[in-house]
C-alpha cells in the first residue's frame, strides 16, 4: 500500500548555501508558499483592478473575501480591530489557499507542517504581546489578573492564566497542522484501500465502499480546509480583542 | 469597461440630476449600513466562546486541542523553570498540574460553559 506519510515530505528544490552547518534549502513547501502569494496577490489585483459599481465575477469574489474577514474582525475584536485587518486577512487568505492547494491531487499540503503553522500563531501572540505592551504597558499583565477574586486565590490563578496565555500559540497551531495532517493522512489510507482491493481478486467487489468513503471525505476536507482557516482569522481576532482591551 | 471609465469622468464634471439623485441615494445606503454595523458590533462582541465552528467534529477538535495546549504548556514552563532555577523535579510536577488547571479553564472558556466573569458588562464600558 502507498506510503500515507510520503505525501508530507520536503524535497529541495535548490539550495542557497549553508548558515551554521544548515542547510537553507528552497523547497517545495517554498514553492506553494510562494505560489500562494502569487495567487492571491493575482487574484485581488485583478479583482480590484476594474472597481465597477455593480462588480463582475472576480471582484464579487474579491468583495466576498473582504466581507467575510472583516465581518470576522469587527465582531471578535470590535471596531478599534479593524486596524489589524490587513494582518488578519492576509493569515487568512495565506491559510485558506494553502489549505485549498493541499487538496489538488498531488499537491503538498503546506499546513500539514507544524513549524509553518507555528511560525504564524506565533506571529500572533508576538503582535498582541508587543502591541499590547506598547498600547497599554503594564497594565497589558493585567489580563492575568482576574477581578473579583479573593487575594489569596490569585496565587494560583495568575499561573493558571500565564500558562493558558502561553497555551494559545500552541493550541492555535497543533489545531491547523493536526486537522491538515489527520485529514490527508485518512483520505490516503482509504484511498489506498481500493487500490489495495482491486489488486486482491474477488474482494475488489467491495472497493466501491472505500469509493464512496473517499469521496465523502474529500468533501469534509473541503470543508476543514476552509474551516480551519476561519478558525485561525477568528481566535486571532480574540486575541487581538485582549491586545486592545486587556482589563477583562 | 474602457467605455464606461470615460462616461463615469465626464460625469464628474457637468452632473445631470440623475447622478445627484444616485449619490444621494448612496449616501443614505452609506449610513444605513454604518448603523447596521454599529448595532452588529454591540451584539456580537468577543467572547473567547465565539470560535464558533459549525461542525461537531471542529468543535471537539478544538476542545481537546485546548486542553492539550494547556498541558504542554505548563509541562514546558516547568522544565524551562527548573532548567534556569535548579529545581529538578519539582518545577515540571507543580507546573504540569497547574497546566492541567490551565487545559480545563480553557477547555471551559472554549465551550462557553463559563463565561469569564466580568466579560459581558465589562466591554460595554469606557474602553468603546
Amino acid at each position: 500500500m502507498a506510503d500515507p506519510i510520503h505525501q508530507f515530505e520536503l524535497k529541495t528544490i535548490a539550495s542557497l548555501g549553508k548558515i551554521g552547518g544548515s542547510e537553507i534549502a528552497f523547497t517545495n513547501s517554498s514553492l506553494y508558499m510562494l505560489g500562494a502569494v502569487g495567487l492571491i496577490t493575482l487574484f485581488m489585483l485583478w479583482g480590484t483592478s476594474s472597481r465597477a459599481m455593480v462588480p463582475g465575477r472576480i471582484q464579487s469574489m474579491v468583495e466576498l473575501c473582504y466581507e467575510f474577514v472583516a465581518d470576522t474582525v469587527r465582531s471578535s475584536a470590535g471596531k478599534e480591530g479593524m486596524m489589524f485587518f490587513p494582518f488578519v486577512f492576509s493569515l487568512f487568505m495565506f491559510i485558506l489557499v494553502l489549505n485549498l492547494a493541499g487538496m489538488l491531487p498531488y499537491g503538498f499540503t503546506v499546513t500539514s507542517h507544524i513549524i509553518i503553522t507555528a511560525a504564524m500563531a506565533l506571529l500572533v501572540i508576538g503582535t498582541v504581546v508587543v502591541y499590547g505592551v506598547m498600547k497599554h504597558g503594564m497594565h497589558f499583565f493585567d489580563l492575568f489578573v482576574p477581578k473579583g477574586v479573593h487575594p489569596a486565590m490569585l496565587a494560583i490563578l495568575v499561573p493558571i492564566e500565564v500558562i493558558s496565555f502561553l497555551s494559545r500559540p500552541i493550541s492555535l497551531s497543533v489545531r491547523l497542522f493536526a486537522n491538515m495532517l489527520a485529514g490527508h493522512i485518512a483520505l490516503k489510507i482509504f484511498a489506498g484501500f481500493i487500490v489495495s482491493l482491486l489488486a486482491a481478486g474477488a474482494w475488489g467487489i467491495l472497493s466501491p465502499l472505500p469509493l464512496a468513503l473517499t469521496v465523502a471525505l474529500t468533501a469534509l476536507e473541503m470543508l476543514v480546509a476552509v474551516l480551519q482557516a476561519y478558525v485561525f482569522a477568528t481566535l486571532t481576532s480574540i486575541y487581538l480583542h485582549d491586545a486592545l482591551h486587556p482589563g477583562h | 469597461m474602457s467605455n464606461d471609465g470615460s462616461q463615469s469622468g465626464a460625469g464628474g464634471r457637468d452632473r445631470d440630476p440623475k447622478d445627484v439623485e444616485l449619490s444621494a441615494r448612496l449616501q443614505r445606503l452609506e449610513k444605513r449600513l454604518g448603523e447596521a454595523r454599529d448595532t452588529g458590533k454591540d451584539r456580537t462582541i468577543s467572547s473567547s466562546a465565539r470560535g464558533s465552528d459549525p461542525s461537531a467534529m471542529g468543535k471537539a477538535f478544538r476542545l481537546s486541542t485546548e486542553f492539550i495546549a494547556g498541558i504542554i504548556a505548563g509541562a514546558g514552563l516547568g522544565w524551562g523553570l527548573d532548567n534556569v532555577a535548579g529545581s529538578r523535579p519539582w518545577g515540571m510536577i507543580v507546573m504540569t498540574m497547574l497546566g492541567f488547571g490551565a487545559g480545563i479553564w480553557n477547555v471551559m472558556r472554549a465551550s462557553g460553559f463559563l463565561r469569564p466573569p466580568d466579560r459581558p458588562g465589562g466591554d460595554a464600558g469606557p474602553g468603546n
